[in-house]
């Protein structure tokens, strides 16, 4: 694999994650603010479920936890770009958006506009999501060193 | 019969009716939603999920909703709806290690990397019922600070690298992942099939077995070396798409408990180590999960297995709570005929017995 490839690749999964990680309005309303190009559904979203594995003691040889719910859906631009959508949960119309998102990323006219105008947003939202939760976990941390005996 | 049938038939739509009307309680009172199902009664989601086998949180909320809050009809009815849908695959083995962490706690170091994160827990609380939650109350926001970011290594990786605990079974390449959703229990079973086993498992068997290892049957001295909470990033390799594509994240507890030596004449003594991983915020039962994850590598660790926890054949055929319900609930459907035979029989062998016992006085009369 060239390295081009390997970094369209990386582009691709990293705008993916944000995409699964947003909720389908926010992904919606994004979308609506860029001029989406002309495209059909290459596969209609459909609702499935993939088989959730873990690893034995966390770092060992899997085993199969459970099932999850998942929407996938591959679309496919006028300009030929095929892209594919996977998220978590039984909302089809997202896995669509994801799809779309995707083939834009990999189209020269598209890649900028939906990377500023749909992911870098949402990513900037996921991150400062995470950034709360992290700070309201931080606080519930124990500090042992505050519990020095005073002198004397 | 065909009249039996079709009033049953009534009998039933009518009950039905009435289950419904039941279910919604006094019209009065405003219906709870899905989405109050599963923002503040999110640990019984949890529950249904994971002995339902399926992580969707919108579907356990309707499943404790449409079960009326019995917990079993909910897990039954997810695992009803499982079948409705196609499997795509399984999912990239999810990495612990990279969990964002709401919780974790350790209890066999004090200092531990990246620190003991208490979370969101009922730990320490005082277990007095609080008239305030009755109606209204708003809690304060949560407190935050600085969020550190240093790794946080699991516990059971630190002891590892000295080598003062077993290593993970590696993953074989060639070897086909067990499920036991796609091919039928046999025994013995590998640790795989007895960890899924345990992930879907009924808490409350669990909890029971877990308990009974630690009061001395089956013995096996553990720690709970480190329970985590929080968020794993999934991945599915998608065949289309020709990678492994992000789906999102979900919530998991994992527990690494920390159990008596093993060592040989070739071997140096090391800790071993029970495993439980579970859907949502499940502590109770990851712990539960790992005690007896560890009771059933009995035989594999050469201890003496005579306690019912350490029994893989006993455990694993009697720890799903759907398999239980079906069989102990099917003694409410007709058994008309079975019961009829059982009938006729005890009727002979009573008519055997009084006219065994009437023979001999008869006997005695006639002399």
């Amino acid at each position: 694999m060239t390295s081009t490839v390997r970094n369209k690749e990386a582009q691709r999964k990293a705008a993916m994650t944000v995409l699964a990680h947003s909720g389908a309005a926010e992904i919606a309303e994004r979308l609506a603010e860029v001029a989406v190009p002309a495209h059909e559904n290459l596969r209609e979203p459909e609702n499935g479920l993939v088989m959730v594995r873990g690893r034995i003691g966390g770092d060992g040889a899997p085993f199969n936890l459970g099932e999850a719910t998942v929407s996938r859906a591959a679309v496919r631009l006028a300009s030929g770009e095929v892209g594919f959508g996977y998220t978590l949960g039984r909302d089809r119309r997202k896995a669509q958006m994801i799809a779309l998102c995707d083939a834009m990323v990999q189209s020269a006219d598209f890649s900028g506009a939906v990377e500023a105008k749909v992911i870098a947003p949402l990513r900037a939202a996921m991150i400062a999501e995470r950034n709360r939760k992290a700070a309201e976990t931080a606080a519930t941390r124990v500090d042992f060193y505050t519990m020095v005996r005073g002198e004397g | 019969m065909y009249v039996a049938v079709k009033g049953g038939e009534r009998a039933i739509e009518n009950a039905h009716r009435l289950l419904a009307h039941e279910r919604r309680g006094d019209r009065d009172v405003p219906e709870v939603s899905l989405s109050q199902i599963a923002e503040q009664l999110s640990l019984g989601v949890d529950r249904v999920m994971t002995e339902g086998s399926l992580y969707d949180r919108e579907l356990a909320a309707l499943a404790i909703k449409q079960a009326r809050g019995d917990m079993i009809e909910a897990i039954f009815l997810v695992r009803a709806f499982r079948a409705t849908l196609p499997r795509f695959g399984a999912t990239e083995p999810v990495n612990t290690g990279e969990m964002q962490v709401r919780r974790r706690i350790s209890s066999t170091f004090k200092d531990i990397p990246g620190g003991q994160i208490l979370g969101p827990t009922f730990d320490y609380t005082h277990r007095l019922l609080d008239p305030q939650l009755a109606e209204g109350f708003v809690p304060e926001q949560p407190v935050t600070s600085e969020a550190a970011q240093a790794a946080m290594p699991r516990v059971t990786d630190i002891l590892g690298r000295d080598g003062l605990i077993e290593r993970s079974p590696a993953a074989d390449a060639d070897a086909v992942v067990g499920d036991l959703t796609r091919e039928p229990l046999s025994f013995p079973a590998d640790r795989d099939l007895r960890l899924q086993n345990l992930a879907r498992a009924d808490e409350g068997f669990l909890l029971a077995l877990g308990y009974s290892s630690q009061r001395g049957y089956g013995r096996n001295h553990p720690f709970a070396g480190e329970i985590r909470f929080g968020e794993v990033e999934v991945e599915f390799f998608a065949e289309d798409a020709g990678f492994a594509v992000p789906l999102g994240s979900i919530a998991l507890t994992e527990c690494q408990m920390v159990n008596q030596f093993r060592g040989s004449a070739t071997e140096a003594p090391c800790f071993t180590r029970g495993y439980g991983l579970a859907f949502g915020q499940s502590e109770r039962k990851t712990m539960s999960m790992a005690l007896v994850d560890r009771s059933l590598r009995a035989r594999e660790l050469g201890e003496e297995a005579n306690a019912p926890a350490q029994d893989e054949e006993f455990v694993m055929s009697h720890s799903d709570n759907v398999q239980a319900t079906g069989f102990v609930e099917h003694l409410k459907l007709p058994h008309y005929v079975d019961f009829q035979s059982e009938l006729g029989l005890l009727r002979k062998l009573r008519k055997e017995f009084a006219e065994a016992n009437e023979a001999p006085d008869m006997q005695e009369a006639a002399e």
